[in-house]
């Protein structure tokens, strides 16, 4: 990444800017970042692993991670059909309002979680838009999974996209007229020559997503009801530990969760910039 | 927001423009685009039904129910004393934050584009680790050193520093990664140049360098005040939520809904929203403006 | 007639691309389409393979409409300038992809295989990746690919311009070569007039979104239709209100100064211009001169031995004369490049 010619280059005297800068730098991510996470970690095995078992003894705890699990793996199947989907779209064919379109799929990302959950609780409320009539056919969405799943859902809405899309636009089509022009239909082309060309930016899609989809808080919050072992996720179980002062256990999931998420993350980023052919993260 | 994993604003930023429209003069681009068939118009079809349920009827719902009271109703819910309270304290705050992440983002990514020094790659695990962790996870992990029993002897629970913290913690990613591959693309020939001429490192620095990172500064730091206004898990247990103190516009919006007043929530909200628009919009303007310059 | 291409119409927004282009491509040659960038020879040729779809006009392939036809089932094959190889699949598995595609039985698929392959000499590289061949490598696979599928007419657009110059010139004579072996009716597009003028049976020179001249490449390079073919296929110059190519000027020495260039001398033939000799440059074999006359600069290449009897030299007064029977074409009103 840096040029090591650069280094070699600068004069004598700007040395001392050079150490003072990576000094700050150094200090204020030990400061914000390095030192809190570590005494978390230092936290979650203060008892050694006699934390973790007891809070995975309880049921509640139980539950909670699996309804996150569960929650994320649906999140991921949804988000990833979509996201290919629409990125086919968004790259290979024209339409009207297609830059519209464009600029509102990242429209979850700078929306807060908490406006988030109240949108979808105005409409599929009990009171809602559409939840009225839902409800009567029988299908509960707020205070319930399939509102977790759809509150996850909209927040990881574009992290699929934003990976495909910038691989779709550089390998171009001429692979796929290849195939057409040898007699392919268009589905043996997506799943012959196309599939495998994203295959990466796919992955990298869903590994980001699950990361988020594993650690959604605010929006979960407000539509889910926090009813403890019915609608009540990992996350929403380390805030209601904490504040009922069983800190060890909300340590413990606390560090599952912060576990699993950094490890996706750094997993994507080592990957990115080792692998020659995918897209580099700094580039 | 909670657990903003990969909001990679560097990546958005350069390279979700949609492909560009042959103007007439050059012909067909070698990525289409074709125009839309049967089978991929019933495609987007249904992707534009899921996303319309998913995100634009419950975001529109918000602005209607907003309007339902009119305009009266809205000024009231958001003068009201203690959102007003909440509403300051967030732009105020976010703005703060996004000074300082100016500065720090781009001495970061500058350290980390032009240095080069043992551990380099833990330091990038580090400006990750925000992007990654729940945003509740993130409340203790600041807790833990800034909190009541934090090695420090520094305890900013409940009170507004706390705010500045967390909001200064989840927004560090932002201005970093979008300028950071800006930066790693640079010609050096530029700089050189001006060294030539006669031009000091920071002189250089200035006129050099910083103009042509402006884009990518001002990209992160939309992307970072929108961030920072649109917190909630990282403040629950770190802030306390204390009315007309620590009270930040999104435990507003919460209070309003739980007390079973969903106009005055949307109020809010629509704020939020409308500021969330608006920093979209920005950063579409400054992408073209880039793409203008060539 | 193997292609039929009737009034076809093709634009890109406000760009017109082809302007009602009508022409036949006689079977089993090979043909060029030969012409200046975005003059419309590509779009006219993927028209042709189905990749574009024209806004007016038909196109027929070996007798059948193909107008409507998608690509696919065209059974034409296309060679893409970049190779648009399958980088995920080895050399032999992107060869056998038509046939694969076809379920065509393993065995005859193999069989196929190793035929093309041997005869592209690409058999020892049958298990490497795309990424592991040089660029005329990736290029012949690409032209085995497309045989696989017998396709009634070879498409290839500008196939050599992504090579360096040598292996473009061997790829040259080695496509002539096949072609001889393998008479399939092939379109080949070109802006690179050596090209088409060294491999083509008949070349089809298109500009504009319009077709210039027809023809072999004899006809077109001493017999042009106009101005722009004649500059397109070879050098230039302009003397006296025609285009004439430089070898083909006569050089007479005039004894004494130059005198008035202006008068005609005496017995000088219809369309001689006097001028004086500005600068000489010598390029191999050649002499390439540049006489200034009253109107303009003119080319002129003569041969080393030539120049030496002439004593042509920087200051000499000189009369020129186009050629007997050489190629002319009136000059067009702006300044013609004189390409020396």
């Amino acid at each position: 990444m840096a040029d090591t010619s650069t280094v070699a280059r600068t004069a004598d005297g700007s040395r001392g800017v050079r150490y003072g800068l990576r000094a700050l730098v150094v200090v204020y991510l030990v400061l914000l970042v390095g030192w809190p996470v570590s005494l978390v970690v230092r936290g979650a095995f203060a008892d050694g692993l006699e934390t973790l078992r007891t809070a995975l003894s309880d049921p509640s705890v139980v539950f909670a991670l699996q309804l996150t699990a569960s929650v994320a793996v649906q999140v991921v199947v949804l988000n990833t059909l979509f996201g290919v989907g629409i990125s086919l779209l968004l790259v290979r064919y024209d339409f009207p309002g297609k830059s519209l379109l464009n600029a509102l799929l990242d429209l979850p990302l700078s929306v807060s979680p908490i406006v988030v959950g109240l949108s979808l609780v105005l409409v599929y409320g009990k009171d809602g838009w559409f939840g009225g009539t839902l409800e009567s056919a029988g299908m509960q969405v707020i205070f319930a999974p399939p509102g977790i799943v759809l509150a996850t859902a909209f927040v990881c809405l574009p992290l699929v996209i934003r990976e495909v899309v910038p691989v779709l636009t550089e390998i171009g089509t001429d692979e796929e007229l290849a195939a057409t022009s040898l007699g392919a239909t268009w589905f043996q082309t997506f799943r012959r020559i196309t599939l495998p060309a994203i295959r990466w930016a796919v992955v990298y899609g869903v590994v980001l997503t699950l990361a988020r989809a594993l650690g959604e808080f605010g929006a979960v919050k407000v539509v889910s009801g926090n009813f403890e072992g019915r609608t009540q996720t990992s996350t929403l179980l380390v805030e209601q530990r904490y504040q009922d002062f069983e800190q060890g256990t909300a340590f413990a999931v606390a560090f599952l969760l912060a576990s699993v998420s950094v490890a996706c993350i750094v997993a994507v980023t080592f990957l990115r910039s080792d692998s020659p052919s995918s897209p580099k993260a700094t580039s | 927001m909670t657990s903003t994993v990969a909001e990679r604003p560097g990546r958005a930023a350069r390279e979700r423009r949609p492909a560009p429209a042959a103007p007439g003069r050059r012909r067909r681009t070698p990525n289409g685009p074709y125009r839309l068939t049967a089978a991929s118009g019933l495609g987007l079809g249904v992707s534009l039904l899921w996303f319309s349920a998913l995100a634009l009827i419950p975001l529109v719902a918000v602005l209607v129910e907003t309007s339902a009271g009119g305009w009266p109703a809205f000024v009231a819910a958001v003068t009201q004393p203690q959102t007003a309270a909440a509403l300051t304290l967030t732009v105020t705050q976010a703005l703060a934050v996004t000074a300082v992440n100016v500065v720090m983002g781009t001495v970061i990514a500058w350290v980390l584009v032009r240095d080069r020094f043992p551990g380099k790659r833990l330091v990038e695990v580090l400006i990750d680790i925000p992007f990654a962790l729940p945003t509740i996870v993130a409340g203790l992990v600041l807790l833990a050193l800034y909190g009541p029993s934090g090695p420090l002897g520094v305890d900013v629970a409940n009170t507004r520093a706390a705010v500045f913290l967390a909001f200064l913690f989840v927004t560090l990613p932002f201005v970093v990664r979008s300028v950071q591959p800006v930066l790693a693309e640079l010609d050096r020939d530029v700089e050189e140049a001006a060294a030539s001429l006669g031009a000091s490192r920071f002189t250089t620095f200035r006129r050099v360098v910083l103009p042509a990172l402006a884009p990518a500064i001002t990209a992160g730091a939309a992307l970072s005040f929108a961030r920072a206004i649109s917190e909630y898990g990282a403040l629950v247990l770190l802030s306390g939520n204390l009315p007309m103190r620590t009270e930040v516009g999104s435990v507003r919006i919460l209070s309003y809904l739980e007390n079973g007043q969903p106009a005055q929530a949307a109020a809010v909200a629509s704020v939020l929203l409308l500021v969330s628009l608006l920093v979209i919009a920005t950063i579409q303007l400054v992408q073209r403006r880039v793409a203008r310059r060539g | 007639m193997s292609i039929e291409i009737r009034n076809v119409r093709k634009t890109f927004g406000d760009f017109v691309a082809l302007d009602d282009v009508s022409v036949s491509v006689p079977t089993g040659r090979l043909t060029a389409l030969l012409g200046p960038s975005g003059g419309g020879k590509s779009t006219l040729l993927r028209v042709v393979a189905g990749l574009e779809q024209p806004d007016a006009g038909t196109v027929e392939i070996e007798g059948r409409d193909a107008t409507n036809l998608p690509a696919r089932r065209r059974n034409v094959g296309f060679v893409f300038q970049h190779y648009a190889a399958f980088k995920h699949l080895s050399v032999a598995r992107n060869v056998a992809f038509g046939l694969e595609i076809r379920r065509t039985p393993k065995a005859e698929t193999a069989e196929r295989v190793d035929e093309l392959l041997r005869l592209v000499h690409l058999e020892s590289f049958a298990h490497r990746l795309p990424s592991q061949l040089s660029g005329g490598q990736r290029q012949r696979m690409a032209l085995a690919r497309a045989l696989a599928i017998r396709p009634s007419v070879l498409l290839l657009d500008e196939p050599f311009g992504a090579l360096d110059a040598k292996v473009r010139k061997e790829l040259r004579d080695w496509l002539r070569r096949l072609h001889d072996e393998i008479p399939v009716t092939t379109v080949f597009v070109t802006h690179d007039q050596e090209e088409a003028l060294e491999v083509a049976d008949e070349i089809v020179v298109v500009n504009e979104g319009r077709i210039e001249q027809v023809g072999t490449p004899d006809d077109l390079y001493d017999r042009p239709a106009n101005d722009f073919v004649m500059g397109f296929l070879g050098p230039v110059t302009r003397l006296g209100g025609v285009l004439v190519r430089p070898h083909d000027v006569a050089v007479e020495v005039l004894a004494g100064d130059a005198g008035d260039t202006d008068q005609p001398a005496d017995g000088a033939a219809p369309g001689s211009v006097r001028g004086v000799v500005s600068r000489t440059t010598r390029v191999g074999f050649e002499v390439r001169a540049e006489v200034t006359t009253a109107d303009e600069v003119v080319s002129v290449v003569v041969t080393r031995a030539e120049a030496r009897t002439l004593g042509l030299e920087a200051g000499v007064a000189v009369r020129l004369t186009p050629a007997e029977g050489a190629p002319t074409a009136a000059a067009p009103r702006e300044e013609a490049v004189g390409v020396g």
